[in-house]
């Protein structure tokens, strides 16, 4: 028990472990917002009445929703920066960070918009119908008795889509992003391999401390506010 | 469906309306595409050496059909690994003892929250410092991460399939003389399990997706093969191109498999059917990411 915590006190005095967390939290919180706008863009398009945009909207969420995020991810690196040379800072850690939270954002939008079109879903033609008779047209039957329900009823979806975003923040490594979590748990087992396990239950319990109250928050927001039918 | 809820059924303004929007929406669509693909001339990404090497029959037989194959292996053994892994967990989270519901909960939620990544890296050095006798390291560690995250899932799913269960079929067998665990395994499971197929079916998506994360560890699967193609022949972005468009073509067909079976099965179970959302867990659609699902056993009833 000494041992594993001298090894313990040894390991954290040589790597900085919450550092790498914020890594990827910093991931995800970029990533989210973007994925966010861009998938609520999406579901817009695909629940216009516009043939096009609908069009647009399934071929993306078709392709993006059924390729790997590494393949995505490997791209950003391989492709965009290497072959195209298209660089977006002269700083190379920024670069490959802002592309894999670009790439972390094009993957996950597609969820996001699936997310808020089963939302939509959620809503009962029969609201649509009661906002018609009383008279509203269009804008206000969207704004004040569409939508309102539908976020409601995405509000699940989306934490869902928000966790297995926070964990994907992890294959940002296939991106180049060396200071995450994945390369510092791999650096730190071939330090002290001795300590493998350990080590390894340090960055697992980190995510399941990460993931919980996220989970608790979103599944506490979606029963408090949903519209009881 | 959902056009429904938002808009009427159009009239001649609107129709004339939409026809506008729809031919100005089309062409911005398709001036980004064509910005993309000037983009892509200007950097000389259409030679058409880089697109023959990367389609040539000789790419396919040395390069993609290999790295396909160790795809479809590893997601095979891990699809194999987690549905067993699910059910018993499953039934675990719904045992009568509590020491079993809770061990289960515990290892379920666990392997839920945890990063496939981290789990294949571990896996992978785990296997090399101490399980040396397993010849494919590589391999060993993707199918085990790919179980313990995707069994986690289906354990989710299969509780979720017996929750989502009229009450009136647990109560049905309990008052028929069957003891709660018989009335588990012979009324509720297997119309559990019937619901929860398309979702499984969708899971496997996840698990062709999740399988090119072993490139990180150096399994020569797909996107791996790819890349050694491209670092050859220069061709990163035709190889990937193709890659891609496997994976989407086997997930696109998963997924159209999955609707289907939703729908065909809805008339053998009393459940609702439940189809996977392609990412994170699909249970938590019926039930909520943590322990806000049914409770244990609470399919059984009163009793």
């Amino acid at each position: 028990m000494d041992d594993l915590l001298a090894g313990f006190a040894e390991l954290f005095a040589q790597y900085d472990v919450l550092a790498a967390f914020w890594v990827n939290i910093q991931l995800t919180f970029w990533a989210a917002i973007l994925s966010l706008v861009l998938g609520t863009v999406l579901a817009l398009m695909r629940i216009s009445p516009i043939a096009s945009l609908q069009w647009a909207g399934t071929a993306y969420v078709t392709i993006f929703r059924n390729t790997p995020l590494t393949i995505i991810l490997t791209f950003t690196y391989l492709v965009v920066f290497a072959q195209l040379g298209i660089a977006l800072s002269d700083d190379l850690n920024a670069t490959f960070f802002w592309y894999a939270v670009i790439g972390l954002a094009v993957y996950h939008a597609a969820f996001v918009c699936e997310a808020i079109r089963s939302g939509v879903n959620t809503v009962p033609v029969g609201q649509a119908e009661a906002a018609r008779a009383i008279g509203l047209s269009f804008l206000p039957a969207a704004s004040m008795v569409i939508l309102p329900q539908a976020f409601r009823g995405a509000i699940a979806p989306l934490g869902n889509t928000l966790i297995a975003l926070l964990k994907n923040s992890t294959v940002a490594v296939a991106a180049s992003v060396a200071n995450e979590t994945s390369s510092l748990m791999r650096t730190m087992i071939e330090f002290r391999p001795d300590l493998m396990v350990a080590i390894f239950l340090l960055f697992a319990i980190g995510y399941v401390i990460l993931v919980i109250p996220i989970g608790l928050t979103t599944t506490w927001l979606s029963t408090k506010l949903a519209v009881k039918r | 469906m959902t056009a429904s809820v938002l808009f009427d059924t159009s009239g001649p303004r609107a129709r004339a309306r939409a026809r506008v929007g729809n031919i100005v929406s089309a062409l911005a669509v398709l001036a980004g595409l064509c910005w993309v693909a000037y983009v892509l001339y200007t950097k000389g990404q259409f030679a058409p050496s880089l697109w023959q090497n990367a389609v040539s029959a000789e790419a396919w037989q040395f390069y993609y059909l290999p790295g396909l194959q160790n795809t479809l292996r590893s997601a095979l053994f891990a699809t194999v690994g987690a549905v067993v892994f699910g059910i018993v967990f499953g039934v675990g989270r719904l045992s009568q003892i509590r020491a079993v519901r809770w061990f289960s909960g515990v290892i379920v939620e666990f392997f839920r929250a945890v990063p496939v990544l981290l789990m294949m890296i571990f896996f992978y050095m785990f296997f090399s410092a101490q399980a040396q006798w397993i010849a494919d390291r590589p391999f060993a560690a993707v199918v085990v991460a790919l179980v313990l995250y995707n069994g986690s899932v289906i354990a989710e799913l299969v509780r979720a399939g017996v929750g989502n269960l009229p009450k009136g079929q647990g109560e049905a067998g309990l008052s028929i003389g069957l003891t709660p665990g018989q009335t588990l395994r012979s009324v509720q499971l297997p119309q559990a399990l019937v619901a929860m197929l398309p979702a499984m079916v969708s899971q496997l998506v996840v698990v062709l997706k999740d399988s090119a994360l072993g490139q990180i560890i150096l399994y020569p699967e797909l996107l791996r093969s790819a890349q050694i193609l491209s670092s050859k022949e220069q061709n990163p972005l035709q190889a990937l191109v193709v890659v891609a468009i496997v994976f989407i073509v086997i997930n696109w067909l998963l997924t159209v498999l999955a609707h289907r079976l939703a729908r065909l099965l809805s008339s053998r179970t009393a459940g609702a059917t439940i189809e996977g959302t392609g990412i994170g867990n699909p249970a938590a659609v019926a039930g909520g990411p943590i322990g806000g699902g049914p409770g244990p056993g609470s399919g059984i009833g009163g009793g």
